[in-house]
């Protein structure tokens, strides 16, 4: 763990008013309120953090990939991406980046993929869909509704001629994204298990969630 | 407290990872043979299931068999057609474009290609494609978007992919939350260095066509409406033609499927799925 690094006079460790420890591999999930900043941390560095949102009060209303990159006209995520759901309406703005560039284009590992893409012996390894599935089945939703995610902390460089590839994080220890929720929004996370490629350094690591009330 | 893994798995574990990446960046085991050639050979009557002119603007969806191939073909002038799709026996699974291009190592998808579900199925090859200029990442056009880009237009005189997208998946009993993220048709877009999109109208010729062969019972539904980032200021999609085509049996040393140790391991597992 690293020293928290606090990007307003408002928010430090004791006024938070939610504090997670996201153990390695494992899913996540939590409401955070119309206001509230949402800081997702990559506490050891280089650590994919794949994340869902889904409006806390209507299900059907959910993260959208393509609205957002549409929206901001590019692939990447970063400060000032406005989080865009599949009805066009804003969820959260990023207003903090400490890492520089997040993928909303490759998507979450599964078992499945997992089988294409590396042979069918890394078809019983954790995966970020079942982490998805398990969580968003709390909230009585199912597979159906594990829509295209966004990367917190994955480095995805897609080139002029189409060719991507994952490469190695950019991410160092205790940096983080901060979001402002422009809705209630359930936030969705697996912390990706994937042991195949770089995007967790071939070592999966905790990460941290916080969440603070907005500035009066 | 967490244990961190040892030096030596994460060393072999990433040596695994090159290697993959390696043959999927150098194309192995085959080279990709580049575009389809124009115009687009006649096809015998006889193989036709059924041909749909889809209006600009407007929706279409079917079911369509295993081995059977789609054309859809630029018969009347340019037109950007949007593609969604699921599985007929368990719609759960469908069309998933981070896999695709993931797996593939490539957003640009083209002639040899396949074009992958969420369960590490292969539902569509990419038999013949004249263009390769297609969208993997950005999608169709909402409401919202066609708005802003046709202010003035009554909102009925600019359909858009999304609510395309909508009543074609509550026909089939679907709904809203079935709606995987689109691949667009005749789409020239590009990222550049930082990840802006740009539109190449350059990698567009007249009369271009794509086949997709079927690699399980899909419905698959298609929207004819103008892309988002199409300069073209006024809105007039055209329509366009797409063919049913019989089912015919690939040859054993087809492109699609023995082109990258990608595709042959998704064709691996839609044997299993199928037995």
């Amino acid at each position: 763990m690293t020293e928290f690094k606090a990007t307003s006079p408002a928010r430090s460790l004791d006024n938070a008013v939610q504090d997670h420890f996201i153990p390695a591999e494992a899913p996540f999930s939590t409401v955070v309120k119309k206001g509230q900043i949402l800081r997702i941390e990559d506490s050891y560095g280089q650590q994919a953090i794949d994340t869902l949102f889904y409006n806390a009060t209507d299900f059907s209303e959910r993260y959208s990939s393509q609205d957002t990159m549409r929206e901001q006209g590019a692939a990447y995520i970063s400060t000032g991406t406005k989080i865009i759901s599949n009805e066009g309406r804003i969820m959260l703005t990023m207003v903090a980046d400490s890492c520089g560039r997040h993928d909303t284009s490759a998507g979450a590992c599964s078992c499945e993929s997992n089988t294409v893409r590396f042979g069918h012996a890394t078809k019983y390894l954790h995966a970020c869909r079942d982490n998805f599935v398990l969580e968003v089945s709390k909230h009585g939703m199912s597979k159906r509704d594990v829509v295209s995610n966004i990367n917190f902390f994955m480095n995805v460089p897609i080139e002029p001629s189409g060719e991507m590839t994952i490469v190695d994080g950019i991410s160092a220890p205790g940096d983080f994204v901060e979001l402002k929720a422009e809705m209630d929004v359930l936030l969705v996370i697996s912390n990706c298990p994937q042991i195949n490629n770089p995007c967790n350094g071939f070592d999966p690591t905790p990460a941290r969630v916080m969440v603070w009330d907005g500035e009066a | 407290m967490h244990i961190r893994r040892s030096a030596e798995e994460i060393a072999a574990n990433r040596a695994r990872y090159e290697e993959h990446q390696k043959k999927g960046l150098n194309f192995a085991p085959k080279a990709l043979p580049g575009k389809s050639a124009l115009p687009a050979p006649d096809l015998d009557d006889k193989t036709i299931v059924h041909r749909e002119v889809i209006p600009g603007g407007w929706y279409w969806s079917t079911r369509v068999k295993a081995l059977e191939t789609l054309r859809v073909h630029l018969t009347h002038g340019f037109s950007t057609v949007s593609l969604i799709a699921w599985n007929a026996a368990d719609p759960v699974e469908r069309l998933n474009l981070p896999d695709t291009v993931k797996m593939q190592w490539t957003t640009g998808l083209g002639k040899g290609r396949v074009i992958f579900s969420d369960m590490g199925k292969v539902m569509f090859s990419i038999t013949e494609d004249s263009s390769g200029a297609h969208d993997c990442l950005m999608g169709g056009s909402t409401a919202a978007s066609n708005a802003r880009k046709y202010a003035g237009s009554n909102s009925a005189a600019t359909r858009n992919s999304r609510d395309n997208f909508v009543l074609m998946a509550t026909k089939a009993g679907l709904s809203k939350r079935d709606i995987p993220a689109s691949f667009a048709l005749f789409a020239p877009v590009r990222v550049d260095a930082e990840g802006r999109f740009q539109w190449k109208p350059e990698l567009l010729n007249q009369g271009d066509y794509v086949d997709l062969r079927a690699e399980m019972d899909m419905i698959v539904g298609f929207s004819n409406c103008p892309h988002p980032l199409d300069p073209n200021a006024s809105y007039a999609p055209n329509p366009v033609t797409i063919a049913r085509l019989a089912a015919s049996e690939p040859a054993a040393d087809d492109l699609c499927r023995t082109a990258t140790a990608e595709a042959v391991r998704g064709f691996e597992n839609n044997a299993f799925a199928a037995l």
